[in-house]
């Protein structure tokens, strides 16, 4: 388990993963946008802003994937003490709140056409509302100590009872938003979704998967340096 | 009966080892005394013995077996005395001392204990109402108010007079005289007889841990 | 461990009931934060009416909220954790102890006064009974989800800020079937799902909150 708590082995990992993630990111986005933007169908309903989807969809499963990926994170932080699986938590927070305020800021723009109110509570929106909490609960919790061990290991406790509470949220969030009137506008119907729609989607959701992979390796690689820092400053102080 | 050992013993906190390679063998009867100056990881390796920190290296063994296998008869079977003494403002001296004792088994009248400290008088006073020295005494009371195999104590006599001192180096003799066992890291004298001394100050690694590579 | 268990309860509510202020204290507030709903909708009663278990229900929750940074912090303070840790007492039910103390200090008292406070709504007191059973149900949740904020906030910078930020976003389903259960009596649907589900999130924390709490504790305490 430890195999990869070598901060020097993982750099070197990292370094070999770096250009291939980022430019897989660059590509598969560049490729899933024209498609998106200039291949694909506009709605019949909808018209030209049905393309707002191909952001606002998966940024909602980043979103959730990378909370399950925090909890995985976490569970290998406490059980196994595993120094980076704590740093790959911290990295991967900031970036989901990202993507849960991108599929916020996305629903509201596509909502405004379909409902005419820059806001509805509809119910896949509230959920993203309370995952968007959750996410800055877990970095508030994370830079709240003096000590960045305690950060850490508070947020993983966080993390994973957040993530059994998720479907809980989730289910009564549906629960309630069918007991006041359903609204279905942005309901995709999975498997039945055109191909010309959903190729876009997927290529889109893996320069988003690839772009994750890129940000969370550079953000783990800088706080290995910065750790580094502050244990040369501490020698520095020994020494003199 | 059985020894409590340390095993190149590792502890590291905030980035830095506070001490490595630290072993010990504590019979029955025997005092450990924990010397050192500040920031030595006199409290770091009390907490340790205690199972309050886990060590980042070697292992701690009760009887042979590591203590992290079922830290809950571990906790049964020793006293700890921190930096804190756990007194509650609006219980009585009594009612303080009672609690702790029932919560571990021990007599539901623990007059024997109040009365080791000099606390009989004050048992009906308010912990609000305690001097420091007097809340040291009655965390002190709690060892003989439920009996432990194993005693941890934190600068035990900081805030108390000459007499208390004197009571508690009583008290540390009798449970040793009993087959009872004590770690004890202070700076003031307390008269023990032939203790086992532990210096820290030499266990201090040097300081250029692993984390710069 | 039985006997321990009882014992931390003993001593939780004899605590309690030597600094009663902190306990009439969530009372007052539940009331008081509710009595300015009317200054801020209009005294219309219909509406009131209609939004009485709403605001009820978040009333409380924010009055369980200010109540639950003492949960530990007077024990994590004086050292009493430390010798709570170091007991015989498996610390998971320690946690489940404390829990169900603070549940009888604050949510029982809640549950006392919400009466009151559908009279001043004018609820359609049909619904009472439905209302009380549902918090019975619900505010142990609230104790529960917010021991977990509690524990984990202990030795943190603004340790009283955070446990909102924490522990509001997990309170949505308590607060959803709680309110669904007394809405669904008021207006003569049936009220069983409501408080089944009510029932299921709060044995899931049951679980839930021991576990974590533990762990919570035990590393504010390294």
């Amino acid at each position: 388990m430890h195999r990869f708590a070598n901060p020097a082995r993982f750099t070197r990992i990292a370094d070999r993963v770096l250009p291939f993630a980022a430019g897989g990111a660059v590509l598969a986005l560049a490729l899933g946008f024209y498609l998106a933007l200039f291949v694909s169908p506009a709605d019949y309903q909808q018209g030209e802003s049905v393309r707002i989807m191909y952001v606002h969809v998966p940024s909602a499963w980043m979103a959730m994937v990378i909370y399950v990926a925090i909890a995985l994170a976490s569970a290998v932080a406490l059980i196994w003490r595993h120094p980076l699986a704590d740093l790959a938590a911290k990295a991967s927070s900031p970036i989901g709140a990202g993507f849960a305020f991108l599929t916020l800021v996305t629903g509201s723009l596509w909502g405004r056409p379909m409902w005419g109110t820059w806001w509805e509570w509809d119910g896949r929106l509230t959920s993203m509302l309370i995952l968007f909490f959750l996410y800055l609960g877990h970095m508030a919790l994370m830079n709240a100590f003096e000590d960045s061990q305690r950060g850490y290991r508070a947020a993983s406790i966080l993390a994973l009872v957040g993530v059994v509470n998720i479907p809980i949220i989730k289910f009564s969030v549906d629960w309630w938003s069918t007991l006041h009137q359903p609204t279905s506008v942005m309901r995709l119907d999975g498997p039945t979704i055109h191909p010309s729609m959903l190729w876009p989607l997927l290529i889109v959701a893996l320069g988003f998967k690839l772009y994750y992979l890129t940000v969370v390796l550079l953000r783990i690689k800088s706080e290995l340096i910065a750790a580094r820092l502050r244990a040369l400053d501490l020698a520095m102080v020994k020494g003199s | 009966m059985a020894n409590f050992e340390g095993r190149s013993l590792q502890c590291r906190r905030g980035g830095r080892d506070v001490f490595a390679g630290l072993s010990f063998v504590l019979p029955p009867g025997g005092a450990l005394v924990l010397t050192g100056p500040n920031g030595s990881g006199k409290s770091s390796l009390l907490r340790l013995m205690a199972g309050l920190l886990r060590p980042t290296g070697g292992d701690l063994l009760w009887d042979g077996r590591s203590i992290a296998t079922a830290p809950e008869a571990h906790a049964g079977r020793l006293h700890y005395l921190g930096h804190l003494d756990a007194v509650k403002p609006v219980l009585s001296v009594a009612e303080n001392l009672s609690f702790w004792a029932a919560l571990r088994g021990g007599a539901a009248a623990p007059e024997a204990a109040l009365e080791a400290f000099a606390l009989t008088e004050l048992a009906a006073l308010p912990g609000r109402l305690l001097s420091a020295g007097q809340r040291r005494r009655l965390a002190l009371a709690r060892l003989i108010a439920a009996p432990a195999e194993l005693w941890l104590l934190d600068e035990p006599s900081v805030g108390l007079d000459h007499a208390s001192v004197g009571r508690l180096a009583a008290a540390i003799a009798d449970h040793r005289a009993g087959g009872g066992r004590v770690a004890v890291a202070t700076h003031t004298a307390l008269d023990l007889a032939d203790p086992l001394r532990l210096s820290l100050d030499a266990l201090a690694p040097p300081q250029l841990p692993e984390m710069v590579w | 461990m039985v006997s321990g268990f009882l014992l931390v309860i003993a001593r939780d509510l004899r605590l309690a009931l030597r600094q009663r202020a902190d306990a009439w204290l969530a009372v007052l507030f539940f009331v008081l934060t509710a009595a300015l709903f009317p200054f801020g909708v209009g005294p219309e009663p219909n509406l009131l009416a209609r939004i009485a278990p709403g605001i009820i229900w978040v009333v409380a929750l924010l009055a369980v909220l200010l109540s639950l940074e003492r949960l530990f912090l007077a024990d994590f303070e004086d050292g009493s954790l430390e010798q709570l840790l170091l007991s015989p007492l498996p610390l998971e039910l320690a946690v489940l102890a404390k829990v169900l103390a603070h549940w009888l200090t604050t949510g029982l008292p809640l549950i006392a006064a919400a009466p009151l406070l559908a009279v001043l709504f004018h609820m359609d007191l049909a619904g009472l009974g439905v209302l009380l059973l549902a918090m019975l149900l619900g505010t142990p949740t609230l104790s529960l989800v917010g021991a977990v904020g509690a524990a984990l906030t202990l030795g943190a910078r603004r340790g009283g800020v955070l446990i909102p930020l924490l522990v509001l976003p997990l309170y949505v389903p308590a607060l959803i079937f709680g309110v669904g259960a007394t809405d669904a009596a008021l207006q003569g649907f049936a009220v069983r799902p409501h408080l089944l589900l009510l029932g299921a999130v709060l044995l899931v924390m049951l679980v839930v909150t021991p576990l974590a709490g533990a762990a919570a504790l035990r590393q504010a305490l390294e």
